[in-house]
């Protein structure tokens, strides 16, 4: 019952992720995804602070709000410093996840976040948080259902929203010239991406986390032409990567979350070595039976 | 005649140095309008300031005399191609469908109406064969006719397009010419981004010659002449460049607050 | 605090001068780093080093320092040519290939620590505090092997310094001039894996981008020139190394390493506030100049245009007067007027009453002068219809220097009228030949 709890967990991280960082990818903003990851640190650490509680609100409000200020920090050091993207985007979140990581040294005591957790989270202690109801009912492990719930909002976000965010990551001037407000999209879409690392954040840690923004849609992206097939791939692989995942941890004994990364960068692999489209061994066959004169 | 752009006094900066300098002119309805100047002299930016992409530091536009969020609707922008990713994964029916979005109808299902008109469109400018298709699998002048079909999705009145012929070779370039004569015939303004002199003033009835300030704007056979195209070809005025690195190195406003012209 | 700063205890000595050295080849190697734009590709080697570590600590069995050095550059560069070929040879783009790199490494990273952690294996202890530095806890064999590389890392930075700066600013160019661009890419980047390798030993794998970028970032606020930045951010890797450590001495349960990178973006954030030119403070100095200007140089048209119509160009006018001749801001008038007076340009005879001085006049057809040449420009050179260019002239007066001036004088032959047929006013009236 536990591997399906974990396993169940690391899917559902993999599908929220995935969706989100499908348009990540596709918006060149990849690298702004693994800064928020790092950022909403400092907004969990004080909101664990303020609420004294694990409750999941005061965090949700205090990392969306270090995720909006993140994208904030980056564009003003692009554009009102004049420094350059890359240097804006790493000096933001390594200034941002160091404070969170004082903070967390500063309130050890009252802080239940351990500085390893923070990067790699505890995938393992997730069947362990369970939801018991007043008549003594066991519900399953609350983290499942708060997976379950951002799911859900980012599922309606990608249905109801497909057309916008499709067009104004395909042709943002375009999506402007006809009225659409691309700075609506983009922070949104910024606010799901800290969201949804927050919840996240405890089952595979800040950077891990990255891996499931990133890797999963790169596949899809190399494996698809049409954007809801790569959404839905996304998805297919993300479960994939949490099954094989699972199996990996076990059989090396290592952090699953660690496991689930690594079998992620094995199907993209297989993905820039095979596909259809662009694989760099499946060019070479077809360039070898080029060769061969029909009919022989 | 009625009047389909007018410009008041547009100037626009990129980081405060100024890229159009006071642009004034007034363009009629229903006719073919070829706006030239040579590279960097600000023609992607004007299409993008009508289309309120940039912020003017100064002056306005007016579409058929109403401000752009009024007429919205029946305007159509064609960027140039080098404005989008041609590797995302999209077919070519997709792009051309595009031009059915709305602002405010981004939800539902897109109807039987809207997708004949894409296809239509498609049909048009030859690119129906290759609707399945994603789009990084065709040609540069196949991908600007794409651009193109989905401008005419739109079905719009006024069309602003960004070098349409840039990399279409003489075939395709005389069918989209042969559409865009065709859309005129219908009433339609088509202002188009031209780059080539030599058929220029075979395509447009009227130009607007541009190089960081407005040469000239007017009937092809005004604007056409070796005096206005000396001008705009002739390289950049030092002293107005010398200016312009002025403003920006001294962060300079180019307009004093209380004489910011708004439309009246 | 003086306790500290006499670095009487040999561990304060020890752990100081390893923090500050690897503080000071970071940033000098990192400056490059920053020109060639690649601080999220440092940010992804750092991450990429720890499988690399925990390698070669399972295959050695040790945790000396130059065993894990050599697994950590063997582990930088193999995700080096990852994320080049990613971006090169797939449609990945560049951002996408960093970040895939990152997370698949650091994953692979973390599986191989927890399962050592997990094996029981006696000597593993320590391994972890990669992740965050482990600055305070260096050793004397730590400290010799840093100095070696950081003195090959100085070494190389300074014998190869003229062609790094021409790689970082110029590739093309660099190669059309012969130099082996190709070889020395290789180079640098081997020193960039290098530094990181080493620097995560301060700092941790998560924050190394910082100590890497963070100090070029800030130190190119205060200059252009590139030697001054490498000194620039070598100061300021030591100065973080310095006060991380001694926080973290004073305050024993603070980790070195994220506040090294705290004071690092402390420095950067005052870099980019008060910096002289590129600053936004001086920036908005420079706007609150430029307006004073405009403000001053108004009035005296008023008094000029007053003159002018009167004949009468020094008769005193009263502020209402000036109102009349153009709608000014109350208090923008009369905090310009009190300017004048204090530089000597206008007079003031009883309050609200005021006329320009001898020099208040020179400046004054100075302003009005460049005003008519401008619109005359505008009218001669850009084809403009004379009812248009007084508002861009109303501006453009105030931008034009004396140089500028020269040559629109040149260029218009020291004109006598402008399009409105003003008289375009001179200190010396302009020699009939010149027209
Ligand atoms: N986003 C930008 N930021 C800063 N400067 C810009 C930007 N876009 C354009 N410029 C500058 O503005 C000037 C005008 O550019 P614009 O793209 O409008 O020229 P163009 O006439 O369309 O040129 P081309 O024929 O090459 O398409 C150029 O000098 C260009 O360098
Ligand atoms: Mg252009």
């Amino acid at each position: 019952m536990n591997a399906f709890w974990i396993i169940l967990t690391g899917a559902l991280v993999a599908t929220s992720c995935g969706l989100l960082g499908a348009f990540l990818i596709l918006r060149k903003m990849a690298m702004v995804g693994d800064a928020i990851s790092h950022a909403v640190l400092p907004g969990i650490v004080i909101a664990y602070l303020l609420s004294e509680s694990r409750d999941v609100l005061p965090m949700l409000i205090g990392a969306a709000a270090l995720g909006v200020f993140t994208t904030f920090m980056i564009e003003f050091l692009y554009q009102k410093a004049r420094l350059q993207i890359d240097a804006s985007i790493g000096i933001t979140f390594t200034w941002l996840f160091a404070m969170g990581i004082i903070l967390i040294s500063l309130y050890a005591g009252q802080v239940d976040l351990d500085q390893d957790c923070v990067l790699y989270g505890e995938i393992a202690y997730v069947p362990l948080d369970l939801w018991i109801t007043e008549s003594g009912r066991s519900l399953g492990p609350w983290p499942v259902w708060i997976l379950s719930g951002v799911l859900l909002l980012i599922l309606l976000m990608v249905l109801l929203g497909y057309r916008g965010l499709k067009v104004t990551t395909f042709n943002p001037e375009y999506a402007a010239a006809i009225g659409i407000s691309t700075v609506f999209w983009h922070y949104l879409l910024m606010s799901a991406v800290s969201v949804t690392t927050v919840v996240a954040f405890e089952s595979v840690g800040a950077i891990l986390v990255v891996a499931f923004l990133i890797v999963p849609p790169a596949t899809a992206y190399l494996l698809t032409e049409k954007l809801h097939h790569m959404l839905l791939l996304t998805v297919g692989l993300g479960i994939l990567i949490a099954v094989s995942g699972y199996y990996l941890a076990v059989w090396i004994d290592g952090s699953v979350a660690g496991a689930m990364a690594v079998t992620s960068g094995v199907f993209l692999l297989l993905a820039v070595l095979f596909s259809p489209f662009s694989g760099v061994l499946t060019q070479r066959f077809r360039q070898k039976a080029a060769l061969v004169p029909p009919g022989e | 005649m009625k009047t389909a752009i007018e410009t008041h006094n547009l100037t626009v900066a990129y980081n405060r140095r100024p890229v159009l300098w006071d642009i004034d002119f007034q363009i009629p309805e229903g006719q073919l309008i070829g706006v030239l100047g040579p590279n960097g002299s600000g023609k992607t930016t004007l299409l993008k300031s009508i289309m309120g992409l940039v912020q003017p530091s100064s002056g306005y536009v007016r579409l058929f005399g109403q401000s752009l969020d009024e007429v919205r609707s029946r305007i159509s922008y064609v960027p140039q191609r080098e404005s989008v990713d041609w590797n995302f994964p999209i077919s070519v029916r997709e792009v051309a469908l595009m031009g059915r979005y709305r602002k405010d109808k981004l939800l539902g299902r897109l109807s039987r109406e809207d997708h004949r008109l894409a296809d239509e469109a498609l049909e048009k400018v030859g690119m129906l064969p290759y609707a399945d298709r994603q789009i990084a699998q065709l040609s540069g002048g196949q991908q600007q006719r794409v651009f193109v079909a989905r401008a005419l999705t739109q079905q719009a009145d006024l069309y602003l397009m960004d070098e349409p012929f840039a990399g279409v070779d003489a075939a395709s370039e005389e069918a989209i010419l042969t559409l865009l004569k065709d859309m005129k015939q219908a009433g339609k303004t088509v202002l188009i981004v031209h780059h080539d002199l030599h058929t220029a003033h075979q395509f447009f009835d009227w130009m607007v010659l541009l190089n960081t300030r407005l040469i000239k704007c007017g009937p092809t056979a005004s604007v056409f002449t070796a005096e206005y195209l000396k001008q705009a070809y002739g390289g950049q005025l030092t002293i107005l460049s010398q200016v312009s690195d002025l403003v920006k190195a001294r962060d300079f406003p180019i307009r004093e607050r209380s004489f910011k012209d708004q439309p009246k | 605090m003086s306790d500290f700063f006499t670095f009487s205890d040999p561990n304060v000595r020890l752990v100081t001068a390893g923090t500050i050295l690897l503080g000071m080849s970071a940033a000098i190697v990192g400056t490059f780093t920053f020109l060639r734009k690649r601080a999220l590709v440092g940010d992804a080697i750092a991450h990429a080093i720890l499988p690399g570590v925990c390698l070669s600590f399972m295959i050695t069995g040790e945790k000396h320092p130059a065993y894990l050095l050599v697994g950590a550059v063997i582990a930088g560069w193999l995700s080096l040519l990852v994320m080049d070929y990613l971006s090169s040879r797939t449609k990945l783009s560049t951002d996408t290939a960093i970040g895939a790199v990152l997370s698949v490494f650091f994953g692979a990273g973390i599986l191989l620590l927890t399962s050592i952690q997990h094996s029981g294996s006696a000597n593993q202890a320590g391994l972890d505090q990669f992740l965050f530095g482990k600055a305070a806890a260096m050793t004397r064999q730590d400290i010799g092997v840093f100095s070696g590389v950081a003195a090959v890392l100085l070494g190389l930075v300074l014998a190869f310094f003229r062609s790094f700066k021409l790689i970082s600013f110029d590739p093309a160019f660099a190669k059309s001039i012969g130099l082996p661009v190709r070889r020395l890419e290789f180079l640098l980047s081997t020193i960039t894996v290098l530094a990181v390798a080493t620097g995560i030993q301060a700092v941790g794998v998560v924050l190394m981008a910082a100590l890497l970028i963070t100090p070029a970032a800030a130190a190119r606020f205060w200059t252009d020139r590139i030697q001054m930045m490498v000194v620039l951010a070598a100061a300021f890797g030591l100065l973080s190394g310095l006060f991380g450590s001694w926080i973290s001495y004073t305050a024993p349960s603070m980790p070195t390493g994220p506040w090294i990178v705290v004071l690092l973006s402390l420095i950067a954030v005052v870099s980019v506030v008060v910096a002289p030119q590129r600053g936004i403070w001086a920036r908005l100095r420079l706007q609150r100049g430029n307006a004073r200007k405009i403000r001053q140089e108004n009035i005296l048209k008023a008094f000029y245009g007053i003159g002018e119509a009167a004949d009468a160009p020094v008769a005193t006018v009263s502020v209402d007067g000036l109102r009349q001749q153009r709608p000014f801001e109350d208090r923008a008038l009369q905090l310009g007027l009190r300017e004048l007076v204090k530089k000597g340009l206008l007079h003031k005879h009883k309050p609200g009453d005021y006329a320009l001085t001898t020099k208040g006049l020179q400046e004054s057809r100075r302003v009005v002068r460049l005003h008519r040449l401008w619109e005359l420009y505008l009218t001669e050179r850009m084809n403009y219809a004379a009812d248009h260019v007084h508002n861009t002239a109303e501006a453009i007066e105030h931008v034009i220097t004396p140089e500028v001036e020269a040559a629109l004088l040149r260029e218009l032959g020291h004109p006598i009228l402008d399009p409105h047929d003003a008289v375009i006013p001179y200190q010396t009236p302009p020699k009939p030949s010149a027209s």
